[in-house]
C-alpha cells in the first residue's frame, strides 16, 4: 500500500530539485520548514519526530535539502516529511506539509474489529510496523497484506 | 417639526419622526446595514429608507404616545445615507444604522428578526434586499462562532496545503444503506477527503438513518486503512425535532465520525444549538444551504448570500456552501469572492467589485471554510484554485462517481489534478493560463485523470448570473 498523507502523495516522488521549488515558495512567504520522521505512520500520530529544531533563520532552500538528505542517511527505512510553519496572525500553523521518504515496502495497516452491541463495531486501526519492538521496527520489512 | 406636532396624534412620514438622519455618524458600536430599496412610484428615497428604519426598528403605522415614555432616539434605526444605484432606475441603497442596545447578545434570531422582521412586505417598497450588514466587535464578540474554524480543521484532520476535496454520494434518493457506504468507501479510499449526504438525506423509508450511519461508518474506517489519512462522511442529523438531531449526533460521535451536518432549514437557533453541541463534542458541523436561493437570488428583493454568510460564521458552522464560480450553480465571480472573504478573512474590507458596502472586523472570531459544490469537475481545477483559493472543500459528486472506470477512480483523478495543480503553483507557474498543460502533464501518470479529462474536459455552464454586484465608481448622493 501506499501512505497518501500529505500535500503531494498522489504524484511520483518529489525529486531533490522539485523538493526545493517546494522549500522556495514557503521560505519566501516567510514560512520555516522543518524535518520529521517516524516509523508509526498511524493517521493519528501527530507527532513525528523532529529532526532539530524548525530552521527560523534559513533562507536557502538547498540548506532545507541538505537536511532532508541528512534524515535521510540516518533513518533510510522511514517516514519523513516536509513541513513549511505560517506563524501570522490568525493562521499560526503548518501550511505544507508533504513525505519526502517513504519506506520502499510500506506495510500498512489491520482493522481489528470488535463487536458490541447493537450491531455497532469498534475498530482500532494497526500500523503492522507496530509489530516489532521499538528499535528493532522496519517498516520496509515484508508483512502479509 | 416642533415637539408639539411630532407627537400630535395620525399619520406622519417616517423621515419626518427621526427616522431620516442625513446628518448622523454612526458609532463604531452600531450595526449597520445596507438595504436595496425600491420605492412605490411618487415615494421618495429618503422615505423609503426612512421607512425602512422605522420599521425595522420601532416604529409602528402611526404615532403612539408611549414612544414618550423611552429614550427613543436611541432605539430609532437611523437611515444616514441614500445613493441611486448606477445604472439601475428606481433602485437605491439605504444606509441604516442601529444601536447595539437592540439586540440580544449572541442570538441570530433576534437579530434576524428584527432587521428582516417585518419590513420586507412593507407596501410603500415595491422590493427590498439586505445587502449587506457590519456586525461590529462588540457585538461579534457575544457569538461562539465556528465550533473549530478552518485552522482547528486543519490540524484535526492532518491535512495542509491544499484545498480538500468532497463528494455528495449519488444517486440522493433510494439507494440502501449498504449501497450507499459502499459509494463512500470507494470514494473516500480513491482520494477524497470527504463524503457527504445531500440535504434531503435524512430517514426516509428506503434508507433509516441510523442504518446508513452505520454502513458510512464501516466505509470510512476501511478508507482509513487503505490510506493511512483521516477521512470523514458528513453524517446528515437533520430533523424533525433538536431531540432526534441530539440523538442521530450523539451516535454519529459514538461510532468516531468526524463530522456532521445540518441543513439550513432547520432554523437559525436550531444552528446555534449545533455549533455548541459540535465544540462540546469535538466534531466538525458541516452546513448545506438548502432553500437559501429561494430569497438570495433576486437582485431586487431577498437577502443576499453574503449577510447568510455573516450569520452563519456568527452561528457557528465549520463548513457552508458558498459558491463554485465555475459549477452549474449560480454565481458571479466578485460575489462569490466577496462571500469566501466574508467567511475566511479575520478584517474584510468594503469592496464594491466584491458587492462588499462594509468593513468588517472579526476580532478573531474562527473562519468557516467554505464548500464548492455543483456541477465541477478535475478539468476545471485550475480555475477552482484560482477563484476560491486553498481553504475550501470542493466537492466532485458526480464528477466522481460518474467517472467512466469507477468512484475510487474519479476520487483519483481529483486528487491527482488537485495535487499536480497545487505543485505548479508553489513552483511558481501561471497555473491559470497553464491549467490545461500541467493537467496533460499530469495525467500521463495518471490514467484516472486521463480518463476524466476526456469525459469532462469541455463541459462548462456559462449562463450569465442574475445576482452581481453594482460597481460603483462614484456613489451619486442624493
Amino acid at each position: 500500500m501506499r501512505i497518501t498523507q500529505g500535500t503531494f502523495s498522489y504524484l511520483p516522488d518529489l525529486t531533490d530539485d522539485e523538493i526545493a521549488a517546494q522549500v522556495a515558495y514557503a521560505l519566501e512567504r516567510g514560512w520555516p520548514c522543518s524535518v520529521e520522521f517516524t516509523d508509526d505512520p498511524h493517521p493519528r500520530n501527530t507527532y513525528w519526530e523532529m529532526w532539530g529544531l524548525p530552521m527560523f533563520d534559513l533562507t536557502d532552500p538547498a540548506g532545507v535539502v541538505h537536511e532532508v538528505n541528512e534524515c535521510r542517511r540516518a533513518y533510510p527505512d522511514h517516514y519523513i516529511r516536509l513541513n513549511a510553519y505560517d506563524a501570522s496572525h490568525g493562521r499560526q500553523t503548518t501550511a505544507l506539509s508533504f513525505i519526502v521518504q517513504r519506506p520502499a515496502d510500506e506495510p500498512g495497516f489491520r482493522i481489528d474489529r470488535e463487536e458490541t452491541r447493537d450491531r455497532q463495531v469498534r475498530v482500532r486501526l494497526h500500523p503492522y510496523a507496530l509489530d516489532r519492538p521499538r528499535g528493532a521496527r522496519r517498516v520496509s520489512a515484508k508483512e502479509p497484506d | 417639526m416642533s415637539s408639539a406636532d411630532r407627537w400630535s396624534a395620525g399619520v406622519i412620514p417616517y423621515a419626518e419622526m427621526g427616522y431620516w438622519r442625513p446628518d448622523y455618524q454612526p458609532k463604531d458600536t452600531d450595526v449597520l446595514a445596507a438595504f436595496r430599496i425600491t420605492p412605490q412610484r411618487g415615494v421618495p428615497p429618503e422615505e423609503a429608507g426612512a421607512a425602512v428604519a422605522g420599521e425595522s426598528s420601532t416604529a409602528t403605522w402611526t404615532v403612539v404616545w408611549t414612544d414618550r415614555l423611552t429614550s427613543y432616539d436611541t432605539y430609532q434605526g437611523k437611515c444616514y445615507r441614500v445613493e441611486a444605484v448606477p445604472g439601475r432606475e428606481g433602485e437605491f441603497i439605504a444606509y441604516i444604522a442601529y444601536d447595539l442596545d437592540l439586540f440580544e447578545e449572541g442570538s441570530i434570531a433576534n437579530l434576524t428578526s428584527s432587521i428582516i422582521g417585518n419590513v420586507f412586505g412593507f407596501k410603500a417598497l415595491r422590493a427590498l434586499r439586505l445587502e449587506d450588514m457590519r456586525i461590529p466587535p462588540h457585538y461579534v464578540k457575544t457569538f461562539q462562532g465556528p465550533a473549530h474554524g478552518i485552522v482547528m480543521e486543519r490540524e484535526y484532520l492532518g491535512k495542509f496545503g491544499r484545498p480538500l476535496l468532497g463528494a455528495t454520494v449519488k444517486p440522493k434518493l433510494g439507494l440502501s444503506a449498504r449501497n450507499y457506504g459502499r459509494v463512500v468507501y470507494e470514494a473516500l479510499r480513491g482520494g477524497l477527503d470527504f463524503t457527504k449526504d445531500d440535504e434531503n438525506i435524512n430517514s426516509q423509508p428506503f434508507m433509516r438513518w441510523r442504518d446508513r450511519f452505520l454502513f458510512c461508518m464501516e466505509a470510512v474506517d476501511r478508507a482509513q486503512a487503505a490510506t493511512g489519512e483521516v477521512k470523514g462522511h458528513y453524517m446528515n442529523v437533520t430533523a424533525a425535532t433538536m431531540e432526534d438531531m441530539y440523538e442521530r449526533a450523539e451516535f454519529a460521535r459514538d461510532l468516531g465520525s468526524v463530522i456532521v451536518m445540518i441543513d439550513l432549514t432547520v432554523g437559525y437557533t436550531a444552528i446555534q444549538s449545533m455549533a455548541r453541541w459540535a465544540r462540546r463534542n469535538g466534531v466538525l458541523l458541516h452546513l448545506h444551504r438548502a432553500g437559501h436561493s429561494t430569497y438570495t437570488r433576486q437582485k431586487t428583493h431577498g437577502v443576499n448570500f453574503r449577510v447568510l454568510a455573516k450569520w452563519m460564521r456568527l452561528a457557528g458552522v465549520d463548513h457552508i456552501h458558498a459558491g463554485t464560480v465555475v459549477g452549474k450553480l449560480e454565481g458571479d465571480p466578485g460575489s462569490v469572492a466577496g462571500f469566501y472573504d466574508t467567511l475566511r478573512l479575520n478584517r474584510v474590507e468594503a469592496d464594491p467589485r466584491k458587492g462588499l458596502y462594509f468593513d468588517q472586523e472579526w476580532a478573531s472570531l474562527p473562519g468557516t471554510m467554505p464548500v464548492a459544490s455543483g456541477g465541477i469537475h478535475a478539468g476545471q481545477m485550475h480555475q477552482l484554485l484560482h477563484h476560491l483559493g486553498e481553504d475550501v472543500v470542493l466537492q466532485f459528486g458526480g464528477g466522481t462517481i460518474g467517472h467512466p472506470m469507477g468512484i475510487a477512480a474519479g476520487a483519483t483523478a481529483n486528487r491527482v489534478a488537485l495535487e499536480a495543480m497545487i505543485k505548479a503553483r508553489n513552483e511558481g507557474r501561471d497555473f491559470l493560463a497553464e491549467g490545461p498543460d500541467i493537467l496533460r502533464a499530469a495525467a500521463r501518470h495518471s490514467r484516472e485523470l486521463d480518463v476524466a479529462l476526456s469525459t469532462w474536459g469541455d463541459v462548462t455552464f456559462t449562463y450569465e448570473s442574475t445576482d452581481t454586484p453594482d460597481v460603483v465608481e462614484t456613489p451619486v448622493s442624493i
